[in-house]
């Protein structure tokens, strides 16, 4: 077996100051999956956040769809989202700006040109939202290297959410 | 690689330590299988992971992502000496429910043969502790697919009654079907 190092990382945004929406372009087409870890709060509550892929540019047609799991502490429950306009990622009970949240995105066979895309998530909020898994879809057989994630009523992510996306590369 | 956000990217700050504990140990690429096994798998990691992309023409949806382990270093046990529990929504109901005394752990679903081939069942396998010779073996993974109006997200846990350390595994759709564009990667965390 060729053992190799991996599960390295790309980039990382922290941020200095709110912003609306994270974008990551021209990732790098040299890994087998990538992991996105997001530790982030919004300026709002009652929004959610949601992510959008592109190849060269972010698609933002009706190509995606979610299947999702929530458990809200009280009961579990599960949805779907079918042919829209990008794929949930966190519900919309996240907030206020001191909850920070957590959610690790895989993103599988990325860069394949043959399959659709498949991404999964795990997603916990702290004292005011859910623990989520999520299957996302984006029908294209376009390698990604770009990726977006955007609150859906305009709040923000705020000053300290962090954003990082790892490489892993099977040997 | 260039990364920006909706305001000020000039405010960008920061970043996290690459982690050094991660390693590629093996991999089955794109193929025509539903089944990935690993063999002869080194024992110096504290534990495994499997990332699985998989699509299952042998049967209708949904069908599981199965994992078997070994203690020999070229087999592995299939023998009914596993056990699993699942936790599942389907887009329109949750569901949990589990398995006792099976020849397999249940990991996640994939889409069979009534979905196209182009949708694929994802899976991150964690096999913890897994050289351990004390114990029986844990198994926890996350998976499921979207398929446009079918799918599943799976939280699953699974026990493999052994004491052994593994020393081989294999992953494969649980009919036993095959597709094409299957991938099966094994990784060891130290």
């Amino acid at each position: 077996m060729a053992i190799a190092q991996t599960y390295v990382p790309i980039a990382t945004q922290t941020l200095g100051s709110a912003a609306s929406s994270v974008t990551f372009n021209s990732i790098s087409q040299g890994f087998t999956d990538l992991v996105l870890i997001a530790n982030f709060a919004l300026s709002a509550t009652g929004d959610a956040t949601r992510i959008q892929v592109g190849n060269g540019s972010i698609d933002t047609g009706t190509n995606y769809s979610t299947t999702y799991l929530i458990g809200t502490g009280s009961i579990a429950s599960t949805g779907r989202e079918s042919n829209a306009s990008s794929t949930r990622f966190a519900g919309a009970a996240v907030g206020p700006s001191t909850d920070f949240a957590t959610g690790i995105i895989n993103f599988q066979n990325y860069s394949n040109t043959t399959t659709y895309k498949t991404w999964i998530d795990r997603y916990s909020g702290v004292t005011s939202s859910e623990v989520n898994a999520m299957v996302g879809l984006w029908r294209s057989t376009s390698a990604i290297n770009t990726i977006k994630l955007f609150n859906v009523v305009g709040s923000n992510f705020v000053v300290g959410s962090t954003f990082t996306i790892y490489g892993i590369s099977a040997a | 690689m260039s990364s920006s956000i909706g305001i000020y990217a000039s405010q960008i700050s920061g970043h996290l330590a690459p982690p050094n504990s991660y390693y590629s140990i093996a991999t089955v690429p794109l193929q025509t299988s539903s089944v990935g096994t690993f063999t002869n798998i080194p024992q110096t990691y504290t534990h495994l992971q499997v990332r699985v992309m998989t699509h299952d023409s042998g049967a209708t949806s949904p069908i599981d992502i199965a994992l078997r382990v070994g203690s020999s270093t070229s087999a592995v046990d299939t023998g009914n000496n596993y056990a699993y529990h699942r936790l599942y929504g389907n887009g329109t109901g949750a569901y949990s429910d589990n398995g006792t005394t099976t020849s397999f752990i249940s990991c996640a679903f994939c889409p069979g043969s009534g979905i196209s081939s182009s949708i694929m069942g994802v899976a991150v396998i964690d096999i913890l502790d897994y050289a351990n010779t004390n114990k029986y073996k844990t198994v926890r993974a996350l998976g499921g697919y979207d398929a446009n109006g079918s799918g599943n997200a799976n939280f699953h846990s699974g026990l493999w009654m052994n004491t052994a350390a593994i020393q081989s595994l294999s992953v494969f759709a649980g009919s036993g079907g095959t597709t094409a564009n299957n991938t099966f990667a094994l990784y060891g965390v130290k």
